[in-house]
């Protein structure tokens, strides 16, 4: 599905990534773990090809396909999916309209054929309540006055339609409260299929209680320090990161 | 160094003398065309000294000779250029300032009054005398002196006490191109009587053709007590078109004006837009957007006088140019010493599609009353590159997602035009501003997701 190899990328200058190497397959859930400033937000950009992010240097293979080389809305036709840690408000495009761009314009790369507005409405509201947003959320701006519930809850609305086949979720338990959290697992939860994986990054154990992994990472100063099963990520909890800092040094 | 007087300094000026001095003698309007006349040989020729005039040049007009427009327009096919489809409203149709009866609907409704003074009777031209030019300013604005000292046709709009219009009046004024460098003038004078209400749709328009024409129009609107206008001034002429216009406005105790003004840009298109708020309690509500590309110019200047007390002003507009287009904006709001508890707002935001575009945005206000509230905003900014980006990252297209977030910019506007069938002839009409390619807006101008969105889900 994902092959990363010895993965480098710089922001404005200053190194972040520094040789970073995952192999994700089919159907498994990945999650990253690190402390701030390790370079975990900036994977996700630099897989989702965010302006601004430099890759100097590795290999990234989705499917087969070098996705370097592609602009942003290639990736995601392509199936890659980048759910965001702060996702922006755009007043003035209905989520709606912009939820019917977004599937006209992966299915029409998929070579599916347009799908009828009454369809997609229909669609889109049974995601609506999979997702426990009200279905007014659908005409308002998109992310517009949404609380960060509502904000994390509509990505994982725009992940159900869109059916990527590979989610990466970009700390989305941020700023949630309990409830919250459940319901935004609930509907990763609902979207595990034997060929779609996921990449959820978090600084937290708490959110692995609710979308359990098969593989953590820990990435520290911009590479994988350390790998291990979910149970890896319960001994994060208890000790720390600088355990592994310590370990590595 | 004393200025020059107008004659010398510009052909137009020279031509529009000579097109006032061949105009009819008409014992009717005879003052106040002597009036707007000694107004315009008092009044400089603007350049770019001139403080109204800084950004907008009228070099244009300083090199050719500006005639009367030839008769050469073909009524053919003349609806498709201002149909709104869906609108049961009264149309009154000129072409370069001509009313065309063929066009045109007659109107009889009880206690109204909507006709073309060329065909207007007696007592109804009496009516215009006793109102035209009494609120068109002449002091700051070399076309309004001129319009003034053309006035000849035209359309009246008088609405008596209590009375409501039933539909709109849909006012059309067609330019068409011309071999030569023309001049037309056109003129409207509303007057709503105590508690009358009324919808006016001024629409200006022409052949797609290099226009090679100037339409100097100004509407004057006198709104008495209790009384409400709707009112719309719509601008989608061709790029070549030269506009000079103005609406000049009274508003009397208790009285409402609701506007919105649509511009697409032009080689020079400029509008006045001046409202008094002579007597307690009355409201304006102003909101309009621009829209130049190319080469285009528009300029909107808008002056809000708060007079009385306990008035209250809304004005909004919002800008988008593209390529190297200009736009100026001006928004000045003056508070007299008498006019406490005003309540004036005034937010205009730009945005700007290319770095060789321009906005000259000034908001001004001017306060001799303590106890008020006024606040002013502007902003110019680029389109936003984290929601571009997020609109990419869902598989939208680049060009696509611009065309959204820019589209986004005036949808706000546009989405409160009461007027369902024209909130839906001019989303596709500005949404074309931006790409001709369809596919393209097909997601901004998706009707039945349109619908959704309006509230209807």
């Amino acid at each position: 599905m994902l092959s990363i190899k010895n993965l480098q990328a710089k922001v404005e200058e200053k190194d972040i990534l520094k040789g970073l190497n995952i192999e994700v397959k089919p159907g498994e859930i990945h999650a990253i773990m690190g402390p701030n400033g390790a370079g975990k937000s900036t994977l996700g950009n630099v897989l989702s090809g965010r302006d601004g992010y430099t890759v100097t240097g590795g290999e990234v293979s989705f499917l087969g396909k070098n996705i370097l080389e592609m602009d942003a809305e290639e990736r995601a036709r392509e199936g890659l999916f980048l759910a965001f840690q702060y996702p922006v408000e755009i007043p003035g495009v209905s989520n709606l309209e912009f939820l019917k761009a977004s599937v006209d314009a992966v299915r029409s790369h998929r070579g599916e054929e347009a799908m009828d507005s009454m369809t997609f409405l229909k669609l889109a509201r049974e995601k609506c309540k999979a997702v426990n947003l009200d279905q007014n959320f659908l005409k308002r701006g998109v992310n517009e006055g949404f609380s960060g519930g509502e904000k994390k809850r509509n990505e994982i609305m725009q992940m159900m339609l869109l059916e990527p086949k590979l989610c990466i979720l970009d700390e989305t338990d941020s700023g949630l409260d309990i409830d919250a959290l459940q319901v935004v697992a609930e509907g990763v939860n609902s979207q595990r299929d034997p060929n779609r994986s996921f990449i959820v990054v978090t600084h937290y154990q708490r959110l692995l209680d609710y979308i359990v992994p098969d593989f953590v990472h820990v990435l520290a100063d911009g590479k994988i320090v350390k790998s291990g099963g979910k149970e890896l990520a319960l001994e994060l909890e208890e000790k720390g990161y600088g355990w592994i800092e310590n370990e590595g040094a | 160094m004393t200025e020059a007087s107008n004659a010398i300094v510009s052909p137009f000026t020279q031509s529009a003398l000579d097109f006032v001095k061949s105009l009819e003698v008409s014992g009717d309007f005879g003052e106040v065309r002597e009036s707007g006349m000694a107004a315009f040989e008092s009044l400089p020729f603007p350049t770019r000294k001139t403080e109204d005039w800084k950004y907008t040049s009228l070099h244009a007009l300083t090199t050719q000779d500006y005639n009367r427009p030839a008769d050469n327009f073909d009524l053919d096919n003349a609806s498709e250029l201002f149909e709104v489809s869906g609108l049961d409203a009264y149309q009154l149709v000129f072409i370069n300032g001509v009313f065309v009866s063929e066009l045109s609907d007659e109107i009889s409704e009880a206690g109204v009054s909507a006709v073309p003074l060329s065909v207007a009777s007696d007592a109804q031209r009496a009516l215009f005398k006793q109102h035209v030019g009494n609120i068109a300013e002449t002091r700051r604005n070399l076309f309004t002196a001129l319009n003034n000292a053309t006035v000849e046709e035209g359309v009246l709009l008088h609405v008596e006490k209590n009375v409501q219009l039933k539909k709109p009046i849909q006012v059309i004024n067609i330019t068409s191109a011309q071999q030569q460098t023309s001049s037309a003038f056109a003129r409207c004078l509303v007057v709503l009587e105590q508690q009358a209400e009324a919808t006016l749709i001024e629409q200006f328009v022409s052949t797609a053709e290099e226009q090679n024409i100037l339409l100097n129009q100004v509407t004057e609107i006198n709104i008495g007590d209790g009384a409400k206008l709707n009112h719309y001034r719509l601008h989608t002429e061709d790029e070549s078109s030269l506009h000079f216009g103005g609406v000049y406005v009274d508003l009397n105790r208790d009285s409402q004006f609701e506007s919105y003004q649509i511009a697409l840009g032009g080689k020079i298109k400029r509008l006045d837009v001046v409202v008094n708020h002579n007597q307690a309690g009355s409201h304006c509500e102003m909101k309009g957007v621009y829209l130049p590309k190319h080469n285009q110019h528009v300029d909107i200047h808008s002056y809000i006088e708060h007079i009385a007390a306990n008035c209250t002003t809304d004005e909004t507009y919002r800008g988008i140019m593209a390529d190297q287009s200009k736009a100026v904006f001006n928004g000045r709001i003056h508070i007299h010493p008498d006019a406490q508890k005003t309540l004036a707002n005034l937010s205009n935001k730009n945005l700007l599609l290319s770095n060789k575009a321009q906005i000259n945005s000034k908001p001004e206000l001017e306060i001799y009353a303590d106890d008020v509230r006024c606040a002013h905003g502007v902003t110019v900014a680029q389109l936003d590159d984290k929601a571009c980006f997020y609109l990419q990252s869902r598989g939208i297209s680049r060009q696509e997602a611009e065309i959204m977030l820019s589209f986004a910019f005036i949808n706000e506007l546009l989405e409160s035009i009461p007027v369902d069938a024209l909130r839906q002839k001019l989303r596709p009409l500005l949404a074309q501003q931006f790409t001709s390619n369809e596919s393209l807006t097909q997601h901004i101008l998706d009707e039945e997701i349109g619908v959704c969105s309006e509230g209807a889900l």
